[in-house]
C-alpha cells in the first residue's frame, strides 16, 4: 500500500476531538479533484456538452434538411451558428456530430481499454516468454498499415454489422435514424488499434506491481492468477488505466477526424466533429463560420478531457504533495 | 516549494540559443524563397507554362496508360498521324499530311510528311507506325486501350486474341517509307476523330527494343535520357511527385510554330493545394476548382475563372436487377423527382446543362430528341402506382459514390429531394475509389454515382455503353432492340441513317432509364490571363504547340 | 546490455517475417485490384495484365517469389506505376520523409522541451499556464486545420512562402512548423509531467535542504525524469514522424512516404504496400530498441527486469 503521511489525510481538517475517519483512496481522490480548478471545469464542460449532444438535437432544428437556395450562411437569428453549404443549419449539426463523435470516443476508448487490460495484465502477470511472446504480437500489430486495416475492417464487418444495424434499428431510441451504419465499424477499427498502447501501459504498470510485498502475499495466501490480477493487481494500477482512458478519448477522436479527412468516416449526411471540420478547413477562407464553430467545440472538448485526465493523475498520485 | 527568480537566459542558454538560429534560418531561407529561379541573369525570359497536371503520370508510355494526366503529358512528347484542332478538336493533319479514303470507307491511306522526325534524329516511317500497332495489339503487354484499335481494323482484334499469329494479316500495312495504309472491319465515319486519341500515337520502337519493351510495359525507355519521341517537346526531367518538364523540341518539324520553350507539369493532387499555388503564382493553369469556390471567383477574378462545356456526363447507375429498381416506374419516378436546375445552381456550381436524355445535346451536330419529361407530382404518381403510395413500404436504397466532397454533396442534396419529393428515404454510402469501382464492376450494389468521359466527339461514346453484357455497362439492363439498333447503326451508310438510329436509341434509354442522367459535366479550372492559345474546347485537349504565355 | 540488444535484434526477424506474410495477404482479400479502373478493362486485357504480373498464379506461389525477390533486397515492381521499382520510389521518397521528419522533430524537441521545463520550473505560475495552454492548442488543433491556417495566413495572405510543394529550402518551413508543433505540444506535455513526478519526489526535497541550485537540481535531476516519459513516446512518434504525416504532405503536396503508406493502399499497389510495411516495421522496431535501450540508461531501476 502506497504510503501516506498523516498531513495528507483530509481528517487534518477535523476539529480536534472528533473521531478520525478513515478515507479510502478515492474519496482522497475525489477531494483533490475537486480542488483542481481546470479538472472541474473540464468536467463540468464535459457534462455539458454531453447533455447538449445527446438532448439537444430532440429540441432543435434538424440537421439534415437542406436549404439549397440558401447555401452558406452566417449566423442569424434563425440559424444561431449559420449554415453550411446545402442550407443545413450548423448548430444543429454540430450537436448531432457531437454524438457521434463522443460516443465514438467513449466505446473506442472502452474497447480499447477492455482489450488492453485484460492483454496487458495477462502479459505482465505471466512474465517470461508467454510476455515477450505477446508483446512481439503487440509490436507486430504497431506495424501494420493502419489504413489497409481499417478499409479492410471496413470491408469485412460491413455486413455483419449491417444486420446488427437492423436490429438496433428497432429501438429508435438508440439508433440515430439513419441506423448506425459506419459508426459501429468506427468503434471497431478505433478499439482494434488503440488497446495496443494501453497494453503496454498495462504491461508495465503490472510488472512494477507485481514486486510488491501485497502480492507475494496473496500468492502465498494461494489465491489463483484471475483473483490475483483483478482483484488485487489492477485495482492498484486504476489509477494510471483512468487517467490513459481519459487521455484516449481526445486520442480517439482525432483518429474519427483523421479518418474522416480520409474519407472513411461516417455516411452522409451523418456529421461528426471530425467530417464538419473537415469540410471547415477546406473552405475556412469563404465560410470561416463552418470551421470556427466546429473546431473550437471540438478543441474545447479535448480540452476539458485532457485537463480532466491531468487532475485525475494529479489527484490519484498518491505522491504529490499537497500544495 | 521555494520559489526563485531564474532568469530567463540563464535557466536555458542552450535552449533560447537553439531558437533564435532557428528563426534566424528561417527567415534567411525565406530570402532564397519563393519559386525557384529558372531565369538566368541578362538572358530573355523563357517562356515556361507550369501546368497543375493533377496527379502523378503513372508512365508516359502512350500505350500503357490511361488517364488524363498521362495524356495531357503525351500530347507534348508525341504526335500521332492525326491532331486535335486546337479549337474545335476536329482532327488535322499530324504526322499524316494528306489521307484518302476508299470509295468503301473501308481503307484509309495515309501519307507521312517527310521532315516528320524522332527527338533522336531518326525521320518517322510508315513502318515505325505499323510497328507501334502491333506492339499495342500485342496481347503480353496488356494495353487498357488496345481495343481503340481492334475494335476498327480488320483482323486486330483475332490477333489480339492470339487466334492470328501472323501480324502482317492484320489491316496495318507499310507500302513504302511514307505511306501507311489501314483496313477495316467496318465503315466506321469517326474513325479519324478516334486516331487523334493516344492510343493510336506512333511510340519510338527501336528504342523500346533495346530496352527490351515491345512485349511489356514498365521497362526504362520512358526515363529522362531514354525517351524518344516525336512531339513537339521533349523530356527534361522527371522528379515523380515533383514536377515533370519537358523542353522545346529542335527536331520537331513545325518547330518554328512552337511558342513555348518549357512546360512544367505539378502532380498536385488536393484541390485546396491546387488553388492556393495558383494564387501565389506557382501555377498557370489549375486541372480543377473547388466548386465553393466557383462563386467567389466569379465575382473576384472571373478572369481567371475558365468553365466550358466538356464531353461527358453525370449520372446514377441503376443496377436493375435489385428491387426497387428493378420496376421502370420507380427508376422514372426517381428520375424525375431531381430539380436539377437546384442542384446545378447550388450545388454543383459549374453552370452545367441539367441532362433529361443520355447523349449529349449538340455532339457532332446531334440532338437527342428523346427527352425525360414530368413534374413531380407525375414521379409520385408512378411511385404510387409502383406499389409505393407516398413512399410507404419503400425497400432499403442504397446509394453508392465514391469518396469526394462534390459527389457527396451532389448526392446529399438528391437524397434530401427525393425525401421531400417522394417521401422516400435512400442512404448513403461512400467508398474508396477502388472499393466502389469493384462494387460497381461486380454489379454489388443497388444505385451507383457514375461519369462517363468522352474519348472523342461522336454521339456513339455515350451509346455504345449500354449493349448487353458491355464491359462498362453496370446495369444489368439489357434490351435486344436496343442491341440491334446498335450494330445497325455500326453499319449505317451515313451519319445522317446514323443519327436517326441514335435517335431510337436515346428513346429507348429515356424510356427505359437504366441510368439517370442527371447533368452534362463543364470543365471548370483557373486558368492565368496570361495563359493565351489555350481554348476552351468539348474534349478539354490542349494541343501545346498552340499555347503561348505572356511574361 | 550487449546480449539484450543482440538477442531484440534476433528477435526481429521473425517479427517481420510474420508483418510480410500477414500483409501480403492481407491486403490481397480487399476487394478491388490493382487494375481495377474506371474504363473497365475487356476480360483479355485483364487477363494479359494479370499474366504480366504474375497475379494469374496460384496465391502460395505468388508468395514463395516474393519471398525470394525479397531475400535479394528486391522489393518488386510497383503495379500502379509500371516503370518504377518500390526499392526506387522508397529510395527516392524515404529521403523526403526524413527531411522533413529530422526538421519537424528538431521543432518539436526545442519547442516542447523548452516550455515544458518552463511550464515544470515555475509550476502554476502564468508561464506554465500560457506554456500548457499552447501545448494543449496544439494537441487539440487537428493538423489539417493548422496546416491551411498557416498556409492561409503565411502564403497567401503575407506571401512569405510558396503555398506548397518542396522545391526550394523555404518550403520546409511550414510543413516542419506543422508538423512538429503537434509534436512539441505533446512533449512540452510530458517532459512538464515527468519533471513534475521527479520535482515531488524525495531526493529533490534532500538536495533543496542541502543547498543545490534551481538550476542544478532543474537540469541535473528533474530533466532527466522529464525525458523518460518524452523517450518512451518518441519511439513510436519517431517513426511516424520520419514516415511522414500524410495530413501534412497531402496539404503540401509533399512527395515523401507518408502519403505513398496511404495512397498505396487505396491504390492496391501491393508490392509497394508491402514494401513501405516493411519499411515501417523495420523502423519502429529498430527506433523502439533504442528507445528502450535509452529508457533503461536513464533509469538504471529498469535494468534489471
Amino acid at each position: 500500500m502506497p504510503t501516506l503521511s498523516p498531513k495528507d489525510l483530509p481528517s487534518a481538517d477535523l476539529a480536534a476531538g472528533q473521531l478520525e475517519q478513515g478515507h479510502s483512496l478515492w474519496s482522497d481522490a475525489w477531494h483533490r479533484l475537486r480542488k483542481n480548478k481546470p479538472a472541474v471545469f473540464g468536467g463540468v464542460v464535459l457534462i455539458a456538452l454531453a447533455l447538449l449532444c445527446f438532448l439537444g438535437p430532440l429540441f432543435s432544428q434538424s440537421y439534415e434538411i437542406q436549404n439549397l437556395d440558401l447555401g452558406a450562411a452566417p449566423p442569424s437569428a434563425q440559424h444561431w451558428l449559420g449554415t453550411d453549404t446545402l442550407g443545413r443549419d450548423l448548430f444543429a449539426r454540430i450537436l448531432f456530430g457531437g454524438r457521434i463523435s463522443l460516443l465514438v470516443g467513449l466505446v473506442a476508448s472502452v474497447v480499447a481499454l477492455i482489450i488492453g487490460v485484460t492483454y496487458g495484465a495477462v502479459a505482465g502477470y505471466l512474465g517470461g516468454k508467454v510476455d515477450t511472446v505477446m508483446m512481439r504480437i503487440v509490436d507486430i500489430m504497431y506495424a501494420l498499415p493502419f489504413t489497409i486495416f481499417v478499409i479492410l475492417l471496413m470491408v469485412f464487418l460491413k455486413d455483419p454489422m449491417q444486420k446488427v444495424d437492423a436490429w438496433l434499428s428497432q429501438y429508435r431510441w438508440l439508433s440515430f435514424g439513419q441506423g448506425m451504419g459506419k459508426i459501429l465499424l468506427l468503434f471497431a477499427a478505433i478499439g482494434a488499434v488503440e488497446w495496443l498502447t494501453m497494453a503496454r501501459i498495462v504491461r508495465g504498470q503490472i510488472l512494477s506491481v507485481k514486486k510488491m510485498e501485497f502480492i507475494e502475499a496473496a500468492r502465498a495466501l494461494g489465491y489463483g492468477p484471475g483473483r490475483i490480477i483483478f482483484r488485487h493487481m489492477i485495482p492498484n494500477i486504476l489509477g494510471p488505466i483512468i487517467v490513459y482512458t481519459t487521455l484516449t478519448i481526445p486520442a480517439v477522436m482525432l483518429l474519427e477526424s483523421f479518418l474522416s479527412f480520409l474519407g472513411l468516416g461516417v455516411d452522409a449526411p451523418m456529421s461528426s466533429w471530425g467530417t464538419l471540420i473537415k469540410d471547415g478547413a477546406e473552405k475556412m477562407e469563404e465560410f470561416p463560420w463552418l470551421l470556427v464553430f466546429p473546431g473550437s467545440i471540438f478543441s474545447l472538448t479535448l480540452f476539458s478531457l485532457n485537463f480532466l485526465g491531468d487532475g485525475l493523475r494529479d489527484a490519484l498520485d498518491v505522491r504529490a504533495s499537497k500544495d | 516549494m521555494e520559489t526563485k527568480t531564474v532568469g530567463f537566459c540563464r535557466l536555458f542558454p542552450m535552449g533560447n540559443r537553439l531558437l533564435a538560429l532557428f528563426v534566424a534560418a528561417a527567415l534567411l531561407l525565406n530570402g532564397c524563397g519563393r519559386h525557384s529561379a529558372d531565369s538566368v541573369a541578362g538572358a530573355p525570359p523563357k517562356k515556361i507554362l507550369n501546368f497543375g497536371n493533377g496527379t502523378e503520370p503513372q508512365d508516359i508510355d502512350p500505350q500503357a496508360v490511361n488517364g488524363v494526366p498521362e495524356f495531357n503529358i503525351i500530347l507534348a512528347l508525341l504526335e500521332g498521324l492525326v491532331s486535335y484542332d486546337p479549337h474545335d478538336q476536329h482532327p488535322i493533319p499530324g504526322v499524316a499530311k494528306s489521307w484518302e479514303i476508299s470509295p468503301d470507307n473501308l481503307v484509309y491511306t495515309f501519307h507521312l510528311r517527310e521532315d516528320a522526325k524522332w527527338s533522336n534524329g531518326d525521320p518517322v516511317t510508315a513502318q515505325d507506325f505499323l510497328l507501334s500497332y502491333k506492339r499495342m495489339l500485342t496481347p503480353s503487354l496488356g494495353a487498357e486501350y488496345a481495343y481503340m484499335i481492334f475494335n476498327y481494323v480488320a483482323g486486330a482484334k483475332d490477333y489480339y486474341d492470339g487466334k492470328l499469329k501472323d501480324f502482317s494479316q492484320v489491316g496495318i500495312k507499310a507500302p513504302d517509307a511514307h505511306t501507311l495504309q489501314i483496313t477495316l472491319t467496318h465503315p466506321t465515319p469517326y474513325l479519324l476523330k478516334a486516331m487523334c486519341h493516344m492510343a493510336w500515337f506512333p511510340v519510338p520502337v527501336k528504342v523500346i527494343a533495346k530496352f527490351g519493351g515491345l512485349d511489356r510495359k514498365g521497362t526504362d525507355w520512358t526515363r529522362p535520357g531514354n525517351f524518344v519521341g516525336n512531339g513537339p517537346f521533349r523530356l527534361k526531367s522527371w522528379q515523380p511527385n515533383q514536377r515533370l518538364v519537358v523542353e522545346r523540341s529542335p527536331t520537331y518539324w513545325d518547330r518554328a510554330n512552337v511558342k513555348l520553350d518549357e512546360i512544367d507539369f505539378f502532380p498536385v493532387e488536393n484541390a485546396n493545394a491546387e488553388e492556393n499555388m495558383f494564387r501565389t503564382g506557382q501555377l498557370d493553369i489549375t486541372s480543377e476548382l473547388p466548386p465553393d469556390k466557383i462563386p467567389f471567383y466569379k465575382r473576384d477574378h472571373p478572369d481567371q475563372l475558365r468553365i466550358a462545356p466538356f464531353l461527358g456526363l453525370y449520372f446514377y447507375s441503376c443496377n436493375v436487377k435489385r428491387p426497387p429498381l428493378d420496376n421502370v416506374k420507380v427508376r422514372r419516378a426517381l428520375a424525375l423527382a431531381i430539380d436539377r436546375e437546384s442542384l446545378i445552381k447550388n450545388v454543383v456550381k459549374g453552370d452545367e446543362q441539367p441532362a433529361y436524355a443520355v447523349s449529349y445535346p449538340g455532339v457532332a451536330g446531334y440532338v437527342p430528341r428523346a427527352r425525360l419529361t414530368g413534374t413531380v407530382d407525375e414521379a409520385r404518381r408512378l411511385l404510387a402506382e409502383a406499389g409505393y403510395p407516398d413512399g410507404r413500404g419503400f425497400p432499403p436504397l442504397e446509394l453508392l459514390y465514391n469518396t469526394s466532397e462534390g459527389h457527396r454533396a451532389i448526392a446529399e442534396a438528391i437524397q434530401q429531394m427525393w425525401k421531400k419529393n417522394l417521401n422516400v428515404d435512400i442512404s448513403l454510402h461512400n467508398e474508396e475509389w477502388k472499393v466502389y469501382l469493384d462494387a460497381l464492376n461486380t454489379k454489388n450494389y443497388q444505385l451507383g454515382r457514375y461519369g462517363w468521359i468522352a474519348d472523342y466527339i461522336d454521339p456513339n461514346v455515350f451509346l455504345d455503353l449500354w449493349e448487353t453484357g458491355g464491359g462498362n455497362n453496370d446495369t444489368n439492363w439489357s434490351d435486344p432492340e436496343y442491341d440491334r439498333l446498335l450494330a445497325a447503326s455500326r453499319a449505317a451508310p451515313n451519319d445522317q441513317d446514323r443519327y436517326e438510329i441514335y435517335q431510337k436509341m436515346d428513346a429507348i434509354l429515356v424510356d427505359q432509364l437504366p441510368i439517370i442522367p442527371i447533368y452534362y459535366y463543364t470543365r471548370v479550372h483557373l486558368v492565368s490571363p496570361k495563359v493565351k492559345g489555350y481554348w476552351p474546347t468539348l474534349l478539354d485537349m490542349h494541343p501545346w504547340q498552340y499555347v503561348d504565355i505572356d511574361r | 546490455m550487449l546480449r539484450f540488444i543482440a538477442r531484440r535484434i534476433l528477435e526481429t526477424i521473425p517479427v517481420l517475417f510474420v508483418i510480410v506474410t500477414v500483409t501480403f495477404f492481407m491486403i490481397r482479400f480487399v476487394p478491388g485490384g490493382p487494375f481495377t479502373a474506371e474504363k473497365a478493362v475487356t476480360p483479355e486485357i485483364l487477363r494479359n495484365l494479370e499474366a504480366h504480373y504474375g497475379l494469374d498464379q496460384p496465391l502460395w506461389k505468388q508468395y514463395f517469389n516474393y519471398l525470394g525477390s525479397l531475400l535479394h533486397g528486391d522489393l518488386g515492381p510497383s503495379f500502379k506505376y509500371p516503370n518504377r521499382t518500390v526499392n526506387e520510389i522508397i529510395a527516392e521518397k524515404l529521403p523526403v520523409s526524413i527531411e522533413l521528419g529530422t526538421e519537424a522533430l528538431l521543432v518539436a524537441l526545442v519547442l516542447g522541451l523548452t516550455a515544458g521545463v518552463f511550464a515544470a520550473a515555475r509550476r502554476n505560475s502564468w508561464l506554465d499556464y500560457g506554456a500548457s495552454g499552447l501545448a494543449m492548442v496544439g494537441i487539440c488543433v487537428p493538423t489539417f486545420v493548422m496546416g491551411p491556417l498557416l498556409v492561409l495566413v503565411c502564403a497567401i495572405h503575407f506571401g512569405w512562402f510558396n503555398a506548397s510543394g518542396w522545391y526550394t529550402p523555404a518550403d520546409r518551413v511550414l510543413p516542419a512548423l506543422t508538423l512538429g508543433g503537434y509534436y512539441a505540444a505533446y512533449i512540452a506535455r510530458l517532459t512538464r509531467g515527468g519533471m513534475l513526478e521527479v520535482l515531488n519526489q524525495d531526493y529533490i526535497r534532500t538536495a533543496r535542504a542541502k543547498g543545490a541550485s534551481e538550476l542544478r537540481i532543474i537540469f541535473r535531476h528533474a530533466l532527466r525524469g522529464g525525458l523518460l516519459p518524452v523517450v518512451a513516446f518518441l519511439g513510436p512518434g519517431i517513426a511516424d514522424i520520419l514516415t511522414g504525416s500524410f495530413v501534412i504532405e497531402t496539404i503540401f503536396q509533399i512527395p515523401g512516404l507518408g502519403r505513398e503508406f496511404v495512397t498505396s493502399a487505396f491504390n492496391r499497389d501491393y508490392t509497394l504496400i508491402t514494401g513501405t510495411v516493411i519499411l515501417y516495421a523495420a523502423l519502429i522496431i529498430a527506433l523502439n530498441l533504442v528507445v528502450d535501450v535509452v529508457q533503461v540508461w536513464l533509469n538504471p531501476k529498469l535494468r534489471f527486469e
